[in-house]
């Protein structure tokens, strides 16, 4: 056997004393297509930019075509012979093919640009990859999966011995993503490996060789991919054994009514791009899951629902009325509310008070011609900040300065304060200390109780497991499991993830 | 050792808070104090009037320019704006456009087109930033570059000259010894400061600057809010218009409201409003002009050149900005 392309042994990589890789490893063959996957946080990106230069290690080693290899800045690992393409690509639209191909190499003679040659360097560059393009047209006239491949052949070059490819087809279909398998083998065939991280299971099956999985900042596994099944990777990746029996760890707890009228009802959403054909439905007093891997489209379906994205495709009702969303305003009329998933960018208004974001959605209906009710106001704030058991100094306390738990009950609520019906969650607990993680979870549940219908997304499998009262299993944009309340466990959402039980 | 090093530190930040937030105050006792001391004549009535005369304008365009910056935006037509209303109402009023009955119909009805012709004017310049997302320094640039020139097309690039105390009012009448203008920049002043502090429409432009993304899923239409308040920008503006011609018993196309754009950012940023949006402050853009007119009345009643006085605004900015940031990272 030929010795590896790239080992990389017992790498640790720590920012400001936070481990983000510990003891991590990756071994990639000489033409070989290697899969590289795991959760958010795992560490796979901080372990590429590790390699391509763009931080340094803490320790470990590293050898790349059998000498050891400290890559000081991206360009050097570039030049080195490690490429790099992004999910997004970093082209010029309005410039030609040709110019693109070598923007930062650009050959000269006497002094100027030498044209004819920069054309024929890009002619014979795009004919490796079996391309047939008009070098002079502009980039933006090609379509996404192409200009993918001019991108793709912009970065190996002529002189890269692996690429490493970030989520490649996270922007193209399915045509054009076999338009790339089928470039990503030519470069195998010539000897080229390539590393390949992407969420999509099924690629894997297609194109890849191996995989290494990784998990909280280590390795987890590494094996051949014809002898991985899908729901070992799954499990693998989650961290969870599927035969494993466990007691309650959230603090949900039973719901103590009955699902009563639909309110929400979906069928067939579809955004166009992560959201395919989703449906949906969800009763009052109802936790509903919504889970799938990363890239299922749980977030975006959301989305869909709160107006903030517009359906290209699908119906949608609320309480057996149609639904159109064009705007979130649409959704709140409605009765809906929403938590994003990141607080920080889509939730608190940090420079504002507590008082102030706890009522951005509440204020306009309150006192007359805009002017608020200052007395009102008041007693809606303190009286969630009490029921909720907020944490701060008082309701003019910047909500910055809260606690990321304490920001996620004043979020919530915002929407309580407009007494919704619907209620939609993502990754609620996300970011919150284990204490303040129980407390919403309690508070969700007796919300439910109350009435509510909630729509709460995790990515968290005991969070669904033990909490939802019906579980949506989304793959790849498609609705492929409704798991009931009754025998629900982490082994059939898993196995709904991994393969998509249900599905025809 | 170690200790006193801990309450070192937190004192210091505490004094940059501080400073942060009552720097511009501080900053206009002490000039008042030197000034009280060092230049002659200043503790009078006639000094009073002339630096409140000649910060009014600047003031109430930074009220519009505080509001644009609080959504995270920045309004560079304001100058040309002002050139606009300057010109038009004099065309109206002198008759030049339309014949109109008597006099004070005619000033009326040219104080409300002009007024209503920035309004407009500003309201496109909020269009083209909430419809189209152009960033709000070029879609502005847009009107900086155009607006003047359309006020000189419109005058022909004439001076217009007038003698008619029916508009003038706004500029050189003085009810209880107090400039009109004044009263009028103190009106909008408060008004501004209270609608910002108290009603919707104040708490939600905050919301926008502070976080679109929020402010949008929380039901806001972040589209129709950055509208008014470019529109409303635009109308100060053309009320400043009015008043710089109303002074000068002229109007030149070329002139009224030259630079006014830079000035009024000035006054916001010294007056302690974040530049990036999301926290602002109408009372601080008035202590912000104020301390920006009594530096230079300073430095030019004890025989500083003018130069050098723009030299020394410059410093107050960078000092401001960076007072700001020490506040904000403290």
């Amino acid at each position: 056997m030929s010795s590896p392309v790239l080992s990389m042994q017992s790498i640790n990589k720590t920012f400001g004393g936070i481990a983000a890789l510990t003891d991590a490893s990756l071994q990639v063959e000489p033409g070989e297509i290697h899969a590289l996957i795991g959760q958010n946080g795992a560490g796979k990106s901080t372990l590429i930019k590790v390699l391509t230069g763009y931080h340094q290690r803490t320790s470990g080693e590293v050898t790349f075509e059998g000498r050891a290899f400290e890559a000081a800045s991206p360009r050097a690992a570039q030049e080195a012979g490690i490429s790099t393409i992004y999910q997004e690509i970093n082209l010029v639209p309005q410039r030609s093919v040709a110019e693109n191909i070598c923007l930062g190499r650009e050959m000269r003679r006497f002094g100027l640009l030498d044209w004819p040659g920069m054309r024929a360097e890009a002619r014979r560059l795009l004919a490796r990859f079996k391309l047939s393009i008009d070098v002079d047209q502009p980039l933006s006239q090609l379509s996404t999966a192409t200009q993918q491949m001019v991108a793709i052949a912009r970065a190996v070059g002529f002189s890269a011995r692996l690429v490493i490819m970030d989520e490649p087809t996270s922007s193209l279909d399915d045509r054009e993503a076999q338009v790339l398998f089928t470039v990503i083998r030519g470069l195998k065939a010539e000897g080229i490996s390539v590393l390949f991280v992407s969420h999509k299971l099924d690629e894997l099956y297609q194109v890849c060789d191996r995989v290494t999985i990784m998990r909280d900042g280590r390795t987890v596994q590494v094996s051949r991919i014809d002898e991985t099944d899908k729901l070992t990777l799954v499990s693998t990746m989650l961290g969870r054994d599927v035969a494993r029996t466990e007691g309650r760890t959230t603090g949900f707890g039973a719901p103590s009514r009955a699902p009563g009228e639909i309110v929400l009802r979906a069928n067939g959403l579809s955004d166009g791009r992560h959201v395919r054909r989703v449906d949906l439905e969800m009763a009052e007093g109802e936790i509903v899951g919504l889970t799938g891997l990363l890239g299922s489209g749980r977030s975006e379906t959301a989305r869909l629902i709160f107006g903030d994205t517009q359906t290209l495709s699908g119906t949608m009702s609320v309480a057996a009325r149609p639904y159109h969303p064009s705007q979130p305003a649409d959704a709140i009329r409605a009765g809906m509310g929403f938590c994003t998933e990141d607080r920080k960018i889509e939730g608190i208004v940090p420079d504002m008070s507590v008082a102030d974001n706890m009522m951005l959605a509440l204020r306009p209906t309150l006192g007359r011609s805009g002017i608020v009710d200052e007395a009102r106001y008041r007693q809606i704030v303190t009286h969630f900040i009490a029921a909720l058991g907020i944490k701060c100094t008082g309701p003019s306390q910047k909500i910055r300065e809260l606690s990321g738990g304490n920001q996620q009950k004043v979020l919530l609520a915002r929407w309580l304060a407009m007494s919704p019906r619907l209620l939609i969650l993502d990754e609620p607990t996300r970011g919150i200390d284990v204490g303040a993680k129980d407390e919403i979870q309690r508070l969700i549940r007796s919300l439910a109780n109350d009435g509510l219908a909630v729509l709460m997304i995790s990515s968290e499998l005991e969070e669904v497991v033990e909490g939802a009262d019906r579980v949506f299993v989304l793959r790849e944009g498609l609705s492929v499991a409704d798991l009931p309340r009754d025998g629900l466990t982490e082994a059939a959402v898993l196995s709904a993830m991994a393969h998509g039980v249900g599905h025809d | 050792m170690r200790w006193h090093t801990v309450s070192g530190m937190t004192d210091r930040s505490g004094v940059s808070l501080l400073l942060a937030r009552y720097g511009t105050a501080l900053a206009l006792v002490v000039l008042l104090a030197f000034n009280f001391a060092v230049t002659p004549n200043f503790a009078t009535w006639q000094t009073l009037n002339v630096n409140l005369t000649q910060v009014s304008t600047i003031v109430i365009v930074a009220v519009g320019m505080t509001l644009v910056i609080a959504t995270g935006g920045i309004d560079l037509s304001v100058g040309s704006l002002m050139a606009i209303s300057g010109a038009l109402a004099p065309m109206i009023f002198l008759g030049n456009l339309v014949g109109i009955g008597g006099i004070p119909v005619a000033v009326a009805v040219a104080m409300f087109v002009a007024v209503a012709a920035t309004t407009l004017l500003g309201a496109f310049n909020g269009w083209l930033i909430a419809r189209y997302r152009i960033q709000p320094i070029v879609a502005t640039l847009v009107l900086y570059i155009a607006g003047r020139g359309i006020a000189q097309v419109m005058t022909n690039g004439n001076l217009q000259v007038f003698k008619l105390p029916e508009f003038q009012w706004i500029g050189l009448s003085r009810p209880f010894g107090i400039p009109a203008q004044v009263i009028v920049m103190l009106f909008i002043v408060t008004l501004a400061a209270w609608m910002l502090a108290r009603t919707n429409f104040g708490r939600q432009l905050l919301a926008i600057g502070g976080n679109e993304r929020a402010a949008r899923l929380s039901g806001i239409a972040t589209g129709r809010i950055k509208i008014a308040v470019y529109a409303i920008s635009g109308a100060l503006a053309g009320l400043a218009g009015l008043v710089v011609i109303a002074i000068n018993s002229a109007s030149d196309a070329n002139l009224v409201g030259m630079g006014m754009e830079l000035d009024a950012i000035a006054a916001v940023a010294v007056g302690g409003t974040l530049l990036s949006g999301g926290r602002a402050t109408i009372i601080g853009t008035l202590l912000g002009a104020l301390v920006i007119q009594l530096v230079r009345y300073t430095l030019l009643a004890n025989g500083v050149p003018d130069a050098a006085a723009l030299v020394c605004k410059a410093a107050i900015i960078i000092g401001a900005v960076w007072l700001q940031e020490r506040g904000r990272t403290a």
